[in-house]
């Protein structure tokens, strides 16, 4: 059990204390960096999807007035480390990839390194390539373990026995898409190398973590950490993209340390992000149920068939949710890979669980329908008790409450009926649950200083957007016991004490228990009345952690779908979430939360997809005309509920993070309002109205 | 982006002069697909020279009836613009399906006829297009062919190593209400004046895909003429996307309906999203023409345009699903301009 | 080439050398050092570097800076640039119509042009009788503001922020 605050600060609707500035335009962004007289990079990027670099002609390029610094894979700097292939930058000849970067072009103005990164001139040997994924290939192969070390496989039980007796078994199988993150802020870095400085290398970087980006690029360039500073105040959104250093980043640093004194900015185009900033992997689930008459499942099992890069694995944990969400006996998970000539898959919002609570969450609204169940009532029906994976008990689960507010707030109750029409829309109402696990890192650690009558708390923490500016004060607030205008949070900083990335959801349950025990050793040190310069630290590893429970937050989200009878558009007016996150610090910033990550949803389910086109070996719809994220005319009604869940295990807050959760759930949702609607039912997202017109009249 | 020369001179002769007189010139205007491929490399001229100022940006009154749009006046402004909003919905509805707020305000009159495909492959100077590159080859063969055309292509899969093949579909919204209206360009070229009717502006592919239009080089479009529509007629754009803004067409409708007496009607239909040019339906019109248009007439009025259409195969299913849809958005465009002409 | 223009960027009229391929976005962000216009896609397909061009909201990455040589510019930091924020900035704030911020100039260009464009009548495919005079409602303000694309999806707030500027109690 921990502590909980006792909360003043924390559960105030505060505005973000970084809104001025944002509304203004003000916050710098790395590009922005305003540093003397810089210099622009622009990337060379492979036209071959698997080969090799056989001859480049920098000379066109580098005849230009202006080009400063052309580096190749012959020329540019030998790396310190490159056991991780995606970073091993202009290392190699071999092509791994269509988009690889096989160069860059510095010059005196952005328009000239463009113009001279179209004249190198790169030769290859080109090879067949192979980049389709499917289930039918020989070469899957089960990897060691999947992100976040989850087991590769599980098993309980005899799946196969429970579908052969059941009274209801139901196979099917279901595909979400190729996604990317697509930040609106491009993967960015304004690089100095300055070997004659005490810390000769700075970087400022659009980045989900200053620190795990520095302990990246020093072992990739062979630095000392304290040689090496990263930059973040603001980040333009992230989603896991910008949570591990790409390649972008290490070409940013080369460039720079090519052109010494001289700042080097780098800004991806949203072209090239397409193929260098990560993506989450497109998979294919097949999904086993079996149940008796009255809902009780007797097997759940998912296979999950998925790709990742020949030159890097990264293995998604698509099926892990499936092993806690739901009671049955009888289980199995696993997951294999397909190693292709493709870009580096990584991470994207709830890795794992978003995809992951897809295929099972519609199999559940179609079991519902083979048995006439309320599919409100199914999930309810196979509640467990405790974790089924570990056997622990739940720190807190509000599964079942979740969905039965929800389904008071919606109006569950009065849905209409299947094909339902209203003028020209044919209308339907879906469900589906939310869940995330609640996560804290095991290192960051936070300084509070007192000075000039006011709290300093200083951590390498990040905001993408997630308030942490904001929400970091009314912790250390209520740790230190002061007003919330008391205390001032920097963050952001690799000069401040190292912070973990924000990934996972993790980030303030991470930070603010450093807080915490920062708070608590200045309160032990210096009592009630500090002096100016009084300062102590804290590590989040002092905080209590909790072994004995299983800890996730969990959601049910509900769906009203409208289908044009004549053409199959779709649209969602509504989308309703009712969420169990343990204690939200601050409303205001948490409904943002919950609701972008459920219009993030949203816009899987409807757009989403990037269209791998295995003729050419790359995305094909690579910017953002043709790769659809969710405008403003999609949005109708979404709103954010939650529980006032008290979980005294998580951490010191009680607060389980709450940026992910929201786009876990959504597209099975929207799936399943769209069947109802319609009769149709799409397992293979995005549901784009060509699969829904041999459903209409 | 190569570097170029930049000229704004002070009469559109003299535009005209300096474009004709040098090969590699292009005409700017609200620029927002010229600058969009000049980053991309699509467009590499040695000279840019900029009629943003020259044409003219008025929207007036014509003596038949009609409206005359100066090549200049913004997608905005002639979508909100009274007369077009009262006399040709279908051109406002058209303008207003397009692009967003802050595009329309700089896409003009005179540009917006003029953008060139949004194909992925005609964007992606890395791979083969013969409309970029003639003779390259097609990469939208058994691609990615979910905005391409499924009518005016010889085959549902040509041959992507032939000079000819092109699949790429004409984006623009307006222009398909354009050639619904029977619209008439008119052009300033170093041969002097000429008015050519909206429906022949564009072209389809043929034997040189990198041709978009009839335009010669230097030639310049300076104002569109809207001749009157019939009295009591009723007009109406609806355009299917995959998003519900900001996305260019799956397949749109532009339609003109005139009651000429009980039963009996007079149709005027073109498509857009689904050939490289905006394409009139004159099939399906003539088997309109005079009868009634219950959904039965108009679902046999479709088959008969259709007859020829080419599914192109392709990544996701490819497009096929093109040829349902254009004739359930017909019938459902021309159920609600019947219902509103009752 | 370069080309010498003078552009009046939040009231101040500033001249400057560009080259004649620099967008206006790039002249302003990178030449100027004015960097509250965002650079998101450069092709014209998210809307983040909006600005009021000559009093109407555009896109300055799909604009050659020499072809708008003489251009008044309004950015987000300009509509503050009293030290007053501008009442569709306070209406973000007080919706908390934004997250990351990087959209956020963009929109709050892209507001102003669309309370301005409301004023003056003008229509927009969420206006359902064409000759009658828009009104701020939901599907209005959310159609005329697409153009702004939004990753953090704070749409659901952005429209009633917009609303609230506008006088309609969302």
């Amino acid at each position: 059990m921990t502590d909980l605050l006792e909360p003043r600060a924390i559960g105030r609707d505060l505005a973000r204390r970084d809104g001025v500035a944002k509304v203004r335009g003000t916050a710098t962004y790395a590009f922005e960096t305003p540093v003397e007289h810089p210099a622009y990079a622009h990337p060379v990027q492979a036209t071959v999807a698997r080969g090799r670099v056989t001859a480049v002609d920098t000379s066109a390029a580098e005849a230009l007035d202006g080009v400063l610094v052309v580096l190749t894979p012959s020329t540019a700097e030998r790396l310190a480390s490159t056991d991780d292939a995606e970073l091993a930058v202009l290392q190699t000849d071999e092509v791994g990839f269509r988009g690889q970067l096989v160069g860059v072009v510095v010059a005196e103005t952005s328009e000239l390194a463009r113009q001279a990164a179209d004249l190198v001139r790169v030769a290859y040997e080109e090879r067949q390539h192979d980049s389709v994924l499917s289930v039918d290939r020989d070469d899957l192969y089960a990897p060691e373990q999947v992100n976040a070390g989850h087991e590769t496989d599980t098993a309980e039980g005899d799946v196969g026995a429970a579908m052969a007796s059941a009274a209801v078994a139901l196979e099917r199988t279901y595909s979400t898409a190729m996604y990317h993150n697509n930040p609106l802020e491009p993967h960015a870095t304004t690089a100095l190398w300055d070997p004659a400085a005490e810390v000769p290398l700075t970087l400022w970087d659009s980045t989900q973590g200053v620190h795990p980006d520095r302990a990246t690029v020093c072992r990739v360039l062979g630095l000392e950490e304290r040689q090496v500073r990263v930059v973040c105040p603001y980040i333009g959104g992230g989603f896991g993209s910008k949570g591990t250093p790409h390649a972008n980043v290490v070409l940013a640093a080369m460039a720079a340390r090519a052109l010494p004194g001289r700042p080097v900015k780098l800004a991806l185009t949203r072209q090239q992000m397409f193929s260098l900033a990560g993506y989450r992997t497109p998979t294919i689930q097949q999904v086993q149920l079996a149940a008796d008459r009255s809902g009780r499942l007797s097997a759940i099992a998912i296979d999950v068939v998925e790709q990742t890069s020949r030159i890097k694995e990264f293995a998604e944990q698509t099926g892990v949710p499936t092993r806690m969400m739901y009671a049955s006996p009888n289980r199995r998970t696993t997951h294999r890979l397909a190693a292709l000539d493709v870009p580096v898959p990584s991470w994207m919002r709830a890795p794992g669980e978003c995809p992951g609570m897809f295929g099972p969450e519609v199999a559940l609204d179609e079991l519902a329908d083979e048995l006439g169940l309320d599919p409100v009532d199914l999930r309810i029906r196979n509640e467990p008790e405790v974790d089924p994976e570990t056997g622990k008990p739940w720190s807190s689960r509000h599964l079942v409450e979740c969905l039965r507010e929800g389904a008071q707030r919606f109006g569950w109750a009065d849905r209409p009926a299947p094909r339902h029409r209203d003028g020209a829309w044919l209308v339907g109402t879906g469900v589906a649950s939310s869940v995330y696990p609640t996560m804290r890192q095991a290192t960051s650690t936070a300084r509070i200083r007192y000075a000039d009558g006011r709290y300093v708390a200083e951590i390498g923490a990040a905001d993408l957007g997630t308030g942490t500016w904001t929400t970091l004060p009314q912790v250390a607030a209520d740790a230190l016991g002061v007003d919330v205008d008391d205390v001032e949070v920097r963050i952001g900083d690799t000069e401040y004490p190292i912070a973990s990335v924000a990934g996972g959801s993790s980030g303030l349950n991470t930070w603010g228990s450093a807080l915490v025990v920062a708070a608590r050793e200045f309160r032990g040190k210096f009592g009630r009345r500090p002096e100016d310069g009084d300062e102590a630290t804290g590590d989040v590893d002092q905080a209590a952690q909790d072994e004995d429970h299983a800890a996730y937050a969990f959601g049910a989200q509900f769906v009203e779908a409208r289908v044009h009878a004549d053409t199959g558009e779709v649209r969602v007016p509504r989308l309703l979430g009712v969420f169990a996150c343990g204690r939200i610090v601050n409303p205001r910033t948490a409904r943002s939360q919950f609701v972008g990550g459920m219009t993030m949803g949203l816009s899987m389910a409807l757009h989403e997809n990037s269209v791998w086109d295995p003729q050419v070996g790359q995305v094909a719809n690579h910017d953002l005309a043709e790769y659809h994220v969710t405008v403003n005319a999609d949005v109708g009604d979404v709103q954010a509920h939650w529980l006032d869940e008290h979980d005294p295990y998580v951490n010191a807050m009680g607060s389980k993070g709450i940026g992910e959760i929201g786009i876990v759930g959504t597209a099975a949702a929207v799936v399943n309002a769209v069947h109802r609607a319609t009769g149709v039912r799409v397992r293979d997202l995005p549901v784009t109205l060509d699969k829904l017109l041999t459903g209409l009249d | 982006m190569k570097p170029f020369a930049y000229a704004r001179p002070g009469s559109v002769a003299e535009a005209v002069r300096d474009v004709a007189a040098e090969p590699a010139a292009v005409f700017l205007a609200g620029g927002t697909n010229l600058v969009d491929h000049l980053k991309l490399g699509v467009a590499r001229p040695d000279l840019v020279v900029d009629v943003r100022t020259l044409t003219s940006r008025e929207i007036s009154d014509l003596p038949d009836g009609g409206l005359r749009l100066g090549a200049a006046s913004t997608n905005s402004e002639v979508a909100a613009d009274r007369r077009v909003r009262e006399r040709y919905p279908v051109l406002a509805e058209a303008l207003l399906a397009g692009a967003t707020g802050q595009l329309r305000n700089t896409a003009t009159t005179g540009g917006n006829p003029l953008q060139r495909t949004r194909c992925v492959y005609f964007q992606d100077v890395t791979t083969a297009c013969n409309k970029r590159d003639p003779g390259s080859g097609c990469s939208a063969v058994g691609g990615y062919t979910r905005h391409h055309a499924v009518l005016g292509v010889p085959a549902a899969l040509p041959d992507p190593t032939a000079p000819e093949t092109c699949t790429a579909t004409h984006p623009s919204d307006m222009a398909v209400a354009l050639a619904a209206l029977d619209a008439q360009v008119q052009v300033l070229g170093p041969a002097g004046e000429r008015t050519i009717p909206f429906a022949d502006l564009h072209r389809l592919p043929g034997d040189d895909p990198s041709r978009d239009t009839v335009l010669e080089h230097g030639e310049l479009i300076t104002a569109l003429d809207l001749p009157p529509l019939p009295a009591g007629a009723r007009s109406a754009y609806r355009k299917v996307r995959d998003r519900a803004s900001y996305a260019f067409a799956l397949v749109s409708v532009a339609a003109v309906v005139t009651a000429d007496g009980p039963g009996s009607s007079t149709v005027r239909i073109a498509l857009g999203g689904v050939a490289h040019k905006p394409w009139r339906a004159t099939r399906a019109e003539q088997v309109l023409r005079g009868g009634p248009l219950t959904e039965d007439a108009v679902r046999a009025a479709m088959a008969a345009e259709l007859a020829a259409a080419q599914p192109q195969p392709g990544i996701d299913g490819g497009n096929g699903f093109k040829i349902p849809l254009l004739t359930r958005t017909v019938v459902a465009t021309l159920r609600e301009l019947v219902e509103a002409t009752r | 080439m370069d080309a010498e223009i003078t552009l009046t960027v939040d009231g101040a009229a500033r001249t400057l050398t560009v080259d004649t391929r620099t967008t206006l976005l790039d002249a302003l962000r990178e030449r100027l050092g004015v960097t509250s216009p965002k650079k998101g896609c450069d092709h014209g397909q998210c809307g983040a570097c909006t600005v009021l061009l000559d009093g109407d909201r555009a896109l300055p990455c799909l604009a050659l800076a020499v072809a708008h040589d003489g251009a008044e510019i309004t950015t987000a930091d300009g509509l503050a640039a009293d030290g007053e924020l501008h009442p569709v900035q306070q209406a973000f704030i007080d919706r908390d119509a934004f997250q990351c911020g990087y959209c956020t100039p963009g929109q709050v260009c892209s507001a102003v042009g669309v309370l301005a464009e409301v004023d003056r009548g003008w229509p927009s495919h969420a206006t359902e009788d064409l000759t009658a005079d828009p009104q701020l409602t939901h599907d209005e303000v959310a159609e005329r503001m697409s153009g702004n694309l939004c990753r953090c999806g704070a749409y659901v707030n952005i429209v009633p922020a917009v609303q609230q500027a506008g006088g309609v109690q969302a």
